[in-house]
């Protein structure tokens, strides 16, 4: 295994590339809205945002393709390249949507392009983390191999901070008039090159991990990983086990926590954007570190038990927490101060509360004869820090199904197809799984009867079914011996 | 524990299942081609039982080899 010194420069090496293709891969998510304007017009905003939201899951659908491609060559040529290869693929890919003129410049093509260069972002983002995290784990001794792979961990949640980070920091130094109407928002896109190139320059450096390396030279290494990962059924069995048992529940728990709460607060408690980011970065802040604590305390007390206690607090507490959310926010329960309507004839009323809210209600007539009602809540410093709470609680839950599990997969499957096996499972769980929980759960709320609750019984449903699967048919024993 | 585990891959194989046939047929009762909710539309549908159904089936699969023991504790 390596020394000390040696596995810093492993983890940093591999977790800045992991941060910045989740940073790219975020941005695209954290801009829809804006997105769906430039490239995908249509005259009911919504139906914009929905093909946005059909591009981003088609971003997340493709990763478990990317997962097998990528796995594949990795099992092939070694970690080292592949991971290298999945970095350039990103930071193209992002860098090219920042270029892509508009609809309003060159018609159909702009939707087409963006869609394409969103699928090349899931394919890099399938190929990246199997390589990232078989590349550190390989490195690490087995008594702290959860501890090392948990900064991994962290660059997933690392990435939305930063990407929200550059994103609040380049609106407030452009200006929101310029960020949304001018080219202010293709600016965090460009910005992915700078990053791209830091990061390939520091993984170049960098040797091939040494269990491969002995593998290659023993001339032992798969000729078919694709095969032998799903082909055969000692291991097919528990690639389907790590899907069904660990990762389906572990991605919705993830995305429920980080995404899923960020888009209740914008659209369901109209918290005001830039406060609604403000708190998701505060909150990712404080839970943040327990990603190392609990990948450090899976060495010690096993893995399995963590994840599933996360899972198990995500299934009971969501409904309470969301519900929590909701009332922070909901003016019917706040007594009114005073309410101002705007003499300019924008039909703008703005309402303050005695907790100190501010609520911004703007009224235009539709052509159906309908108002369009947009509200905008400013929260008082006590429920905003009230709301902050909340997320880092759910955040919290994130770290302990996400922190161990890189090197609970890395310790389900052999050298020779680690890469392969351990990526299809992850992508499933979290691409899939996970990354459908906006659509969905929205999807959820528009069935007749239902309330602004109900989309969170799909992944409080998935999180049950992987709770009981994993309860009973994991074990809470690390595999130690990786050398095999 | 062994038996447990053996018993409830009949339930996963029952879930993957039913999960195949609620999502046919939520798809059949809530398009709608004049509906203008998102539920309404054809390709959330579309993309979500594409994806889903081989997934379900991966869940049959999983249920399978549990019933065979598989995932028995020697």
């Amino acid at each position: 295994m390596s020394s000390k010194n040696n596995i810093w420069k492993v983890i940093t090496a591999s977790s800045v590339g992991t941060l910045i293709e989740w940073y790219d891969f975020y941005i695209f998510g954290s801009l829809s809205t804006i997105i769906s304007q430039k490239f995908f017009p249509d005259t009911n905003p919504t139906a914009a945002l929905l093909a946005t939201l059909a591009t981003f899951a088609a971003g997340f659908i493709v990763r478990p393709f990317g997962a097998l491609v990528f796995g594949r060559l990795g099992d092939l040529i070694g970690r080292k390249y592949t991971f290298l290869l999945t970095l350039v693929l990103m930071g193209g890919a992002t860098f090219l949507i920042g270029l892509v003129p508009s609809y309003a410049t060159i018609g159909g093509w702009a939707p087409f392009l963006v869609l394409l260069l969103r699928l090349l972002q899931g394919l890099a983002l399938g190929g990246e983390y199997g390589g990232a995290a078989t590349y550190v784990a390989e490195h690490a001794p087995a008594n702290r191999r959860g501890y090392y792979t948990s900064w991994i961990q962290t660059t997933a949640t690392l990435g939305l901070f930063l990407s929200l980070g550059v994103i609040l920091t380049i609106r407030r130094v452009v200006g929101v008039e310029e960020f949304t109407n001018g080219n202010g928002w293709r600016y965090p896109f460009l910005l992915s090159i700078v990053l791209v190139i830091v990061s390939i320059f520091i993984r170049l450096k960098m040797n091939e991990s040494p269990l491969f390396a002995k593998l290659k030279s023993e001339g032992k290494t798969s000729t078919n990983p694709l095969k032998e990962s799903f082909g055969n059924k000692a291991n097919f069995k528990m690639v389907l086990l790590a899907l069904f048992g660990a990762t389906m529940g572990q991605g919705v728990i993830w995305y429920t926590g980080q995404f899923y709460a960020q888009s209740f607060i914008l659209t369901k408690c109209f918290v005001e954007y830039e406060q609604a980011n403000t708190i998701i970065l505060i909150a990712l802040a404080l839970a943040t570190p327990f990603f190392v604590v609990f990948g450090g305390l899976s060495d010690k007390i096993g893995r399995r038990n963590i994840m599933l206690l996360g899972m198990l607090l995500g299934v009971l507490l969501y409904r309470p927490i969301f519900q929590q959310l909701y009332n922070v926010a909901d003016a019917s329960k706040k007594m009114i101060v005073r309410e101002v309507a705007a003499n300019d004839g924008s039909g703008a009323i703005t309402t303050s509360y005695t907790d100190g809210s501010i609520l911004k209600t703007i009224t235009k007539p539709k052509t159906e004869g309908k108002n369009e009602v947009t509200k905008t809540m400013i929260l008082d410093p006590a429920n905003k820090w009230k709301m902050v709470f909340l997320i880092a609680l759910m955040v919290l839950f994130v770290t302990m199904v996400y922190g161990p599990v890189a090197a609970f997969l890395v310790e389900l499957f052999p050298t020779r197809i680690r890469y392969t096996s351990m990526s299809l499972p992850y992508h499933i769980g979290n691409g899939v799984f996970g990354g459908l929980v906006p659509f969905i759960a929205t999807l959820v709320t528009t069935i007749p009867g239902t309330n602004h609750l109900s989309g969170l019984w799909y992944p409080i449903g998935v999180a049950s079914l992987c709770f009981i699967i994993g309860l009973l048919y994991l074990s809470n024993k690390p595999d130690e011996n990786l050398q095999d | 524990m062994n038996q447990l585990k053996r018993t409830l891959g009949l339930l996963w194989i029952l879930i993957g299942i039913v999960s195949i046939v609620i999502l046919i047929t939520g798809a059949i009762f809530n398009i709608d081609l004049h509906g203008k909710a998102d539920i309404n539309k054809p390709i959330p549908w579309v993309i979500i039982i594409t994806i889903f159904t081989p997934i379900a089936i991966g869940l049959m699969v999983f249920g399978w080899y549990a019933w065979k023991d598989e995932y028995k504790i020697q």
